[in-house]
């Protein structure tokens, strides 16, 4: 069937500028560069384009230059031209329309419509790099009552704590599973959360053993619907497993990671044949209650022997705060809610468009539920989908989170341009892959330097942050919303947030 | 290590007459054990070098076999009177099982590796996510049987069920073997079963009509390699349950039919780019 569709990407090279080294040709995966050998020149084909802009940046001499293509469409406000192009793919396929990455539909991000607070004279800021500022976080339940006893200068807890993570810096990696990224990504993740002092997620992928005695201590191991590679050995390994229940970019469904990308050592890890698909049912078949998701956090609790914190993911949906908190009594040590704009390396775009709610919202009215019924302590809340700078970070907190993930930043700081084709498995820039070619093109050391960089200048400008508002730990920033002002919201937005506007 | 006294607390032992044989067995009353106490009680008896335990009198209590991971992999045998409560042997990691009545739900969630044998029926999603070892279980069992069992390599996870299992049998089941014996011949009931099934086998004695099966699965005669390997389990359910009422030449000479995936991508042609 002849296709209807316009190149997405219009390829512009400057034939004086090029000089046919055919590095293009062997970068893009997509095969969109080829080599005319009669006419010594090369011929690229828009058509195949994912303007993931990987041969702009390598090519030698500058020569080439990709940008989207101009919509030949008469303006339509309503029929746009996303629109009009994906209604007929599915007119020529009759398949669901597969996107990768975040919600990129303009909702509106709440972030930047709120502002921060600084000291002026009264109540003086503090300089971090003359004084001490505290951003390390402990992640897990905390008692109601601290029972303690002093005896002779000697002061002992009676009261029984519960296992907590200690993060150095309230930045976590957020679940991104070995096969939905390259082995060179997910060991890059390991390696910079470890020299970082934070944690990275397997997502449900499972650990590859080798890795295991070294990450292990960085390593939220998740248990998903799909149980991958999940043994006693892997959960005990880990310093917290998470339950994942929902996903932001996907809430409500599952997943299936496409057979082309189970390689073999994909397989090995998840302990499935190769080359099957791997299918995440959409619930956990053994989750129908609030009850049952106790019995799972109890079971994992059991078979980590009561040393490691047990978090559970959930997507941020409209009745999601009432869940929360029965999450919460369940037994949770930390809820993850992951909003709107979470990413994903595959999901249905009009589950990713449309469903959820925005992060900024959830974390505020998650705080304030758990406050209001009391239980506030006995969790910690993992904010993800959206983080995407330290100010991010710090409006999170300052909501109510403790700390956040982060999994599109991660991606970024590694090279990704958000070119949302992470589903095809032919990620250029070797991240969302698990071709071996194009996953060597990742190279651990400086991919995990650049990662370890990123959490550093983050912590860095949160510090700076904190201690223009007078504050010197992270801790009396959590929840603190006086230092938080919304610009151009509704009464309504405002209220939900639970913040004050701008000038008030 | 502390070495734990095998006659102290946790009302084991009260009566002299069930003295252990030898310091590797031991014994608990889980009469007056709350889950926790009664699994603290047999991760400390593994700990202290304990091989088999006999533990009477369990009601309800939940995850039995679950907290015996160690990175030494020590294994143990534990034999249970009464009855067991949800996720007995939920992500079971080598040890051997066996109930003395009937089991509730969950049954071998994820497990690793062992072997449970249940002297009665089990619950609902017995087997779910089991990714090794054996499962006997001597009547039926509940809904979603051997819900996404997987397989890798050696690693085959086998399910032998006497009697028949209900709806949603194998559903997403992505490897290991099932086997329903159907040994009061009342004849297979459920429906859905298969759905979604990307991997494994399913063997059941009698007949099944097509409009049991999910769209996803076919059914199949059984063929030579099919009777070996049904004669290889049949035999290893009739030395652990051998009061069945049948015997093993009519069990392995019955008709049988064998289920299998159409494809292991079922969903390849659903999406468009």
């Amino acid at each position: 069937m002849k296709s209807f569709v316009f190149p997405e990407f219009q390829i512009i090279r400057d034939e004086e500028r090029c000089g046919q080294c055919r590095g293009c040709e062997r970068q893009c995966a997509f095969g969109t560069h080829t080599y005319d050998p009669v006419a010594d020149r090369l011929i690229s084909d828009d058509t195949k384009c994912a303007g993931c802009q990987r041969c702009v940046i390598f090519c030698p001499k500058h020569a080439i230059l990709v940008r989207p293509a101009p919509s030949f469409y008469r303006p339509n406000a309503s029929w746009s031209r996303e629109k009009l192009e994906d209604l007929k793919k599915q007119a020529e396929t009759g398949g669901v329309i597969l996107t990768g990455s975040g919600n990129d539909k303009p909702f509106r991000i709440y972030w930047d419509h709120i502002l921060l607070n600084a000291s002026q004279v009264t109540n003086p800021s503090i300089d971090p790099l003359r004084e001490p500022m505290e951003l390390r976080t402990f992640l897990g339940s905390k008692p109601d009552i601290m029972d303690i006893s002093a005896q002779d200068g000697k002061v002992d807890i009676r009261t029984e704590i519960s296992p907590n993570l200690m993060v150095e810096t309230p930045i976590l990696f957020s679940a991104m599973s070995y096969g939905a990224i390259s082995y060179n990504a997910f060991g890059s993740l390991a390696r910079a959360a470890c020299k970082s002092g934070t944690y990275f997620n397997t997502g449900e992928g499972g650990l590859p053993k080798e890795m295991r005695a070294e990450f292990g201590r960085c390593a939220i191991v998740q248990v998903a619907s799909g149980r991958f590679g999940i043994d006693a050995e892997y959960l005990n390994c880990a310093a917290a497993v998470e339950i994942k229940v929902g996903q932001g970019a996907k809430p409500g469904i599952g997943g299936h990671l496409p057979g082309e990308k189970v390689s073999q050592l994909v397989a090995e890890t998840r302990m499935i044949p190769q080359g099957t698909d791997a299918i995440s049912p959409a619930p956990h078949h053994d989750i129908y209650s609030i009850e049952d998701l106790s019995m799972l956090i109890t079971a994992l609790k059991e078979a980590t022997n009561y040393e490691k914190p047990i978090s559970v993911k959930i997507a941020a949906v409209h009745n999601f705060a009432a869940i929360a908190s029965g999450i919460v009594r369940a037994g949770a040590d930390i809820i993850a809610i992951d909003g709107l704009r979470g990413g994903t390396g595959a999901a249905p775009k009009a589950i990713r468009d449309n469903v959820g709610i925005p992060i900024e919202l959830a974390i505020s009215s998650l705080d304030r539920r758990l406050r209001g019924e009391g239980i506030r302590n006995r969790c910690s809340i993992i904010a993800a989908g959206g983080i995407r700078c330290s100010a991010d970070v710090v409006k999170a907190i300052a909501l109510g989170a403790d700390a956040v993930y982060i999994g599109s930043a991660a991606l970024i700081a590694m090279g990704c341009t958000l070119c949302q084709k992470c589903y095809t498995g032919k990620c250029n820039w070797g991240i969302c892959t698990t071709d071996p070619r194009l996953s060597g093109r990742l190279n651990m050391d400086i991919a995990s330097q650049r990662l370890s960089n990123l959490i550093s200048a983050w912590s860095h400008e949160i510090a700076e942050m904190l201690g223009g508002m007078g504050i010197n730990a992270l801790e009396s920033l959590r929840g603190n919303r006086d230092h938080l002002r919304g610009v151009g919201l509704y009464e309504w937005e405002l209220d939900v947030l639970g913040i004050k506007g701008a000038g008030e | 290590m502390a070495r734990a006294d095998p006659l102290g607390g946790g009302g084991i032992l009260d009566d002299a007459n069930d003295a252990p044989k030898s310091p590797k067995e031991a014994e608990i009353d889980a009469g007056d054990l709350d889950t926790k106490a009664l699994n603290d009680r047999l991760r400390e008896l593994l700990l202290s070098g304990v091989e088999k335990v006999v533990i009477r009198n369990v009601c309800g209590q939940r995850y039995i076999g679950t907290r015996l991971y160690t990175p030494q992999h020590l294994k143990m045998a534990i034999e249970i009177f009464g009855t067991p409560g949800n996720d007995l042997a939920a992500f079971l990691f080598g040890h051997k099982i066996t109930v003395h009545g009937n089991a509730q739900d969950g049954v071998g969630n994820t497990m690793d590796a062992g072997e449970v044998v249940v002297h009665g029926r089990a619950g609902d999603v017995l087997g779910f996510s089991m990714r090794g070892g054996e499962i006997y279980v001597r009547d039926g069992c509940g809904y979603r049987t051997a819900l996404h069992m997987k397989e890798y390599e050696g690693k085959r996870p086998v399910l032998v069920i006497g009697g028949t299992a209900q709806d949603f049998l194998g559903e997403y089941m992505a490897g290991g073997i099932v086997v329903l014996l159907d040994l009061e011949e009342r004849g297979h009931q459920a429906n859905f079963i298969g759905t979604g099934m990307h991997g494994g086998v399913i063997y059941l004695r009698g007949t099944v009509d097509e409009s049991q099966l999910g769209s996803q699965v076919a059914s199949f005669p059984v063929d030579q390699s099919d009777r070996k390997l049904l004669d290889h389990y049949i035999t290893r359910f009739l030395e652990r349950l051998p009061d069945v009422g049948l015997g093993k030449e009519e069990i392995v000479n019955s008709h049988f039919v064998r289920l299998t995936p159409k494809s292991k991508r079922p969903y390849s042609t659903l999406y468009t780019y």
